[in-house]
């Protein structure tokens, strides 16, 4: 999956996100927030054309952008994994966990991307379901309790 | 009569524990036995460790079922719904119900019992009645006497009295003003804002309807972690439902009090659980904090007078105005009034969330609710984790230590927003302090100096010692760079950083002694510091470590004994957590 901003459907639908936003203050973040949602990441193109389209330097935008967990620089796999390394999932084995996960995905280490674009591996700070730890969210879905040996099964269900 | 009903509890983590399973399963039970029974979902009442929790309603009584799987639903519909018998092995025990009653829920009074995606649900528990209670009979100055009177204080973390901010707020001169919910809960350990926003949004747009009224303001922004999708989801019903019913937009109870409510996702920085970051944030910019004053009373989001408080704190505020301060300061101590919920998590029996009396001591949170330490009682109480990443760990020695905030502040850790993860001997003091540092570290801003640099230079420090590389000094040098951070550092991420460090040396400096000095840890958990060994009385050649182990340092035929090697061995534990006969032990490597 390279760079699919030059794909004009998308073009379009930066186009309309920006104009929601235009003239409006604080829409940067969202601005952001929702063309991520259409790339799946901030490309440099896009975030000059973010620019450009609310009337702000580059250099603003890449510093907001850079300053929040949430944003992205380099094209992300089709599932993202969120292992979660909260205080709870911490001494309850999230290192155990994400470490047989970076074995499962063929040495994947946290930040990266496999090879056929199927999986992102990322460490995240809290997920806020503590009391399940340890605890691994994949896209949407939260899987709490985890051992090693469950690891697999539930990349299972992904693959 | 109530109609029967089955409720299935669909909290993050109901869901997590396979809750829409057993939900449609129930669901295709009840139209295939064609059943005149209505299947709802509600949010977490707390339970976490008993998840999926599923509550049965008939006109004979309530019933829950705990820890339901979706094999468990044909029974539950053939034998108590048709049959009218209750499977009492499945339910939960006297044991889980006395936990529930030694709890006072307040900020909790609806979660767990009413679906969060329904308004009617809502209000006939008495919800938005408040609202209209304020907006019928009460003047905004009322409004925030009674706030001070009840004694509330910011739950959020500071425990600012929560009457006296908004008392600066409605004074504040302003064309325009606006109200806040800062519900970006980044403390790692705590998610009791995550459940009453999933399990009761209505309360909290009436908290801020009531505290916009108050201030006078008529914009409100609920800012929200994006980590926290299912939550976003209910209040974006709920705003909706809030918006048709009348409570949100012009004229609302037929007076000229109007509210606009928006939701803004933050985009992941802790530092904007700080009130200045978070309105930088909401204005599209870097979330870093500022010197203070003004205060956000007097210049806020875009310069206006604006008043921000956390989702717990909000949740009480429509109990307080229905009940009466009286009735909320009748609870709690003399300086703490009220409530407070806990998350109880780590190495924890029951973990999940509790509303207790503040005052209540810790002992009773976490041994008489909590139900002590998890498993087979191998394992012993070492240290409670209070207040985050900005708190501090409390020794078994101050157990009864009674939970307010300033008996809290006293041990050297904080309230906070009430995150408790309970610790037994198998968890490293020093490696706590090293994740908390490795944590603030990361989220610093990197405005302050001693913030940005100091909390670095304080990780490398830990990151030695845990690596058995300490030095002579280092836990001097660890003490000279807390003092000057905390004394030099614009907000409170800055200023609290160093608990974690502060709390271990105080109540565990032997721990870090054994790491400098004897190349030990006490606790075999920093793996530079430990290795594997096999007992040769208890192997008995079953393999299984063998297949488990990563790197084949584990070798030995079947029913002979196995035998490691070191040299091979990457420490990673993962036999220790497959061999049934507890034959692999950690012991000390140098």
């Amino acid at each position: 999956m390279g760079c699919r901003c030059s794909d004009s459907f998308n073009r379009n639908r930066l186009s309309a996100i920006l104009s929601e936003y235009q003239g409006k203050s604080g829409g940067l973040i969202p601005v952001l927030q929702k063309a991520q949602n259409v790339y799946g990441y901030l490309s440099e193109d896009v975030m000059l054309k973010i620019a450009d389209g609310l009337e702000i330097k580059p250099s603003v935008v890449y510093g907001v952008a850079t300053f929040y967990t949430q944003f992205r620089f380099s094209p992300v796999g089709e599932h993202i994994i969120r292992a979660c390394h909260g205080t709870a999932c911490h001494v309850s084995g999230a290192e155990n966990i994400t470490r047989v996960m970076t074995d499962k995905l063929g040495g994947l280490e946290p930040g990266g991307t496999t090879a056929d674009m199927k999986f992102t591996l990322d460490k995240v700070a809290c997920l806020g379901c503590c009391s399940l730890a340890p605890v691994v969210m994949i896209d949407n879905d939260v899987y709490g309790r985890l051992n090693e040996a469950r690891v697999e099964e539930i990349l299972a269900l992904y693959r | 009569m109530q109609k029967a009903r089955i409720i299935v509890g669909l909290g993050s983590c109901g869901i997590a524990s396979g809750g829409k399973k057993v939900y449609e399963q129930l669901q295709q039970g009840i139209v295939s036995r064609g059943l005149d029974l209505a299947i709802e979902e509600t949010g977490c009442i707390g339970m976490c460790y008993n998840e999926v929790l599923v509550d049965v309603i008939l006109p004979a009584g309530k019933t829950t079922y705990k820890q339901v799987i979706p094999e468990m639903a044909d029974r539950i519909l053939d034998e108590h719904i048709v049959e009218g018998r209750i499977i009492s092995e499945w339910t939960i025990t006297q044991e889980d119900e006395v936990c529930l009653d030694r709890q006072q829920r307040i900020v909790l009074r609806n979660c767990g019992k009413i679906s969060p995606e329904s308004i009617d649900e809502y209000m006939e528990q008495g919800g938005y009645r408040a609202i209209e209670k304020v907006i019928k009979g009460m003047s905004p100055e009322m409004v925030v006497d009674e706030i001070t009177l009840s004694g509330l204080r910011g739950r959020g973390g500071a425990g600012f009295p929560t009457g006296v901010k908004w008392g600066f707020a409605n004074k504040s001169i302003g064309d325009k003003k606006y109200f806040i919910c800062n519900a970006d809960e980044g403390d790692p350990g705590a998610f009791m804002d995550r459940s009453v926003l999933e399990g009761d949004p209505h309360s909290i747009i009436e908290g801020m309807l009531i505290g916009g009224y108050a201030i006078g303001a008529n914009h409100g922004y609920i800012y929200v972690r994006a980590e926290y999708p299912l939550a976003i989801k209910r209040l974006k019903i709920a705003i909706e439902q809030a918006r048709t019913h009348g409570f949100i937009g012009q004229g609302i109870c037929g007076s000229d009090f109007s509210f606009e409510l928006e939701i803004k996702e933050g985009a992941g920085a802790f530092v904007c659980g700080e009130e200045t970051a978070l309105i930088a944030s909401i204005e599209g910019s870097r979330g870093m904090p500022r010197l203070r004053p003004p205060f956000p009373a007097i210049s806020g989001l875009y310069g206006k007078p604006t008043n921000i408080n956390n989702v717990e704190t909000l949740a009480n505020i429509p109990w307080i105005i229905l009940n009466g301060a009286d009735g909320y300061a009748s609870f709690g101590t003399e300086k703490s009034k009220g409530t407070k919920v806990f998350a109880l998590a780590g190495k924890i029996q029951r973990g999940g969330l509790v509303e207790v009396p503040m005052g209540m001591s810790l002992r009773e949170v976490i041994f008489d609710i909590g139900g002590g330490i998890a498993g087979t009682g191998k394992h012993e109480f070492k240290a409670v984790q209070l207040g985050g990443p900005s708190g501090g760990c409390i020794p078994s020695s101050l157990l009864d230590t009674p939970v307010d905030y300033d008996s809290i502040n006293q041990t050297g850790a904080i309230m906070g927003s009430g995150g408790m993860v309970v610790m037994d001997n198998t968890t490293c003091m020093v490696d706590i302090a090293r994740f908390f540092l490795n944590f603030t570290q990361n989220e610093s801003c990197g405005k302050c100096t001693f913030c940005r640099i100091g909390t670095r230079r304080m990780l490398e420090i830990l990151e030695r010692i845990v690596a058995g590389n300490g030095l002579e000094g280092d836990i001097e040098l660890l003490e000279d760079l807390a003092q000057n951070i905390r004394r030099t550092s614009l907000c409170g991420l800055g200023q609290t950083a160093p608990n974690p460090v502060l709390t271990t040396l105080k109540y565990f400096k032997s721990e870090y002694e054994s790491h400098i000095k004897q190349r030990r840890c006490p606790a075999k958990a920093c793996k530079e510091l430990i290795s594997f060994a096999i007992i040769d009385e208890r192997c008995k050649g079953c393999g299984l470590c063998i297949k488990v182990c990563p790197c084949g340092a584990i070798t030995g035929e079947k029913k002979k004994l196995h035998v490691l090697d070191v040299d091979k061995c990457v420490r990673c534990g993962q036999c220790v957590a497959k061999c049934k006969l507890e034959a692999i032990i950690k012991v000390d490597r140098w």
